[in-house]
């Protein structure tokens, strides 16, 4: 019985692995790891605001970073620490993702042959996979582009506010950024309304607004991401 | 009205299924969905034909034993309403109607609408109940109930596992139907002693039969008794606080 082999299996395992066996602690990794990264969009694009600054503003910001909490750590140690957090993150997200997946397909191997009928399901939750796919690409070509700088335009030398301004001038790179920053719109609007229910951050009186609190932290990070290309464009930005 | 329904017919478990397509004319706008399955099988039977197997019983709403996909949605078009108690008059005279049963890897099907929901009572034996002294019978109000606690039990044991949560969500997950009976007990006094190792338990086995919640919320409108998915996120808190519960008693 379940209910004897419990305690014994805890004591077992650490208490991290056995909630990762159940899918609703693989959910609650999801919603812990995805809190992670919606502390860093939003202080990615806070970041970026510097763009509209000045150029040394923001290279400024890009040097204050590399140099956190130096002479404590090392240089770039903060930054690098953070970068091991944020990888970590992902990659409990990705994979708990994957997981429940196909935990779910197993659960429905036959789909309805009839025409089936969503009632509430929105856009967003029902494309969560692909959104996350489309960022996780999107994330692959933007660090390439500004981490790297294997695909920047920009020439050798180039300081970050000068390849931001020749990655954005480009119009297919821009184009890029506006569809991938709607992509993760949508995946930010379904996760943080979600991650109160997989958390069991449950009250009555305040559920309603999850949603209103998902639409207004979606807004304020995607409009801020999505005016950084649409700047360079419009020469506001240059 | 007259209408043309597209029916699942599937021998057994294992036989391959497909929809048959049959004429139903003259059904009174009056009747519910399940007397005109009643009056298509009649005619079936006169005809030497075998007919649509579907479950029922109580066809008041209230037992969870009928149940079906009607054009797509658990238990057909209208809200907080079982197949039985589903009006014909929802319909328009000519209008076809694709008949389903609930698919998922937990509610195998036995026979054309008929599926095996076993797995719900495999979740309630799992720690479903509460442990009682028998003998006899208690005074009334030995142990105070806040209403509080008593209307959100209530709201909770409303449920009367029909499956239409694990039919209407995409994931083939059984979270409604478990966190209702999880949150009945777990909200009362008497649920307190077992609430951890009953919460562990079901979970498990909840998840041995069926998907993972991605918070869709179909499986709150498919509900005919109106279960919140308030419920869901009740049982993912207790969840996590009775694994370390558990801990701590090992």
């Amino acid at each position: 019985m379940a209910t004897t082999t419990a305690p014994d299996r805890a004591a077992r395992s650490g208490f991290l692995l056995e909630l990762y066996r159940s899918a609703l602690g693989k959910k609650y990794l999801m919603a812990v790891s995805g809190l992670v990264w919606l502390g860093y969009v939003l202080a990615h694009m806070i970041g970026n605001l510097k763009l509209y600054q000045s150029p040394e503003a923001f290279n400024g910001y890009a040097e204050f970073l590399r140099r956190l909490l130096y002479p404590i750590l090392p240089e770039s140690g903060t930054l690098n620490l953070l970068r091991l957090v944020m990888i970590t993150a992902l990659v409990v997200h990705v994979v708990s993702a994957y997981q429940l997946t196909q935990m779910n397909r197993r659960a429905r191997p036959q789909r309805y042959e009839g025409p089936r009928d969503y009632v509430v399901a929105d856009f967003a939750a029902r494309t969560m996979r692909w959104t996350g796919v489309i960022v996780l690409l999107f994330m692959a070509y933007h660090l390439s582009d500004f981490l790297l700088g294997w695909v920047n335009p920009a020439p050798a030398g180039a300081t970050l506010y000068e390849k931001v301004v020749a990655s954005f001038s480009s119009v297919p790179i821009a184009a890029f950024y506006l569809v991938a920053n709607v992509a993760l719109g949508f995946h930010l609007f379904h996760g943080v309304w979600s991650l109160f229910q997989s958390m069991g951050w449950n009250n009555r009186r305040f559920n309603h607004l999850r949603r209103s609190l998902a639409i207004g932290f979606t807004a304020v990070v995607v409009g801020g991401n999505l005016s950084f290309p649409i700047a360079v464009q419009l020469g506001i930005i240059a | 009205m007259n209408l043309t329904l597209r029916v699942w017919r599937q021998a057994g478990p294992t036989a391959p299924g497909r929809f048959e397509t049959y004429e139903a004319n003259g059904v009174s706008e009056d009747s519910s969905f399940l007397e005109m399955l009643d009056g298509v099988n009649e005619e079936l039977v006169a005809a030497g034909e075998e007919p649509i197997e579907f479950m029922h019983d109580c066809r008041e709403g209230i037992c969870g034993t009928c149940g079906m996909m009607i054009n797509g949605q658990a238990h057909g078009p209208q809200a907080l309403t079982t197949a039985c108690q589903l009006h014909m008059r929802t319909f328009s005279d000519g209008d076809e109607i694709v008949v389903e049963p609930w698919r998922a890897a937990g509610f195998p099907i036995v026979k054309d609408l008929v599926v095996d929901r076993a797995a719900f009572d495999r979740i309630i034996e799992a720690g479903g109940y509460v442990s009682v002294e028998t003998g006899s019978a208690q005074d009334a109000n030995l142990i105070p109930v806040p209403k509080e606690s008593a209307d959100l039990a209530m709201d909770a044991a409303a449920c009367i596992g029909c499956g239409a949560c694990v039919a209407a969500c995409p994931n083939g997950a059984a979270q409604l139907f478990t966190s209702a009976k999880l949150m009945h007990l777990n909200s009362l006094p008497q649920g307190q002693p077992e609430r951890s190792e009953r919460t562990v338990a079901m979970v498990e086995v909840m998840e041995e039969h069926f998907g993972s919640c991605t918070n869709y919320g179909e499986c709150e409108a498919a509900c005919p008794k109106g279960i919140s998915i308030d419920f869901i996120a009740a049982m993912n808190r207790d969840h996590r606080r009775a694994l370390v519960r558990n801990r701590r008693s090992a």
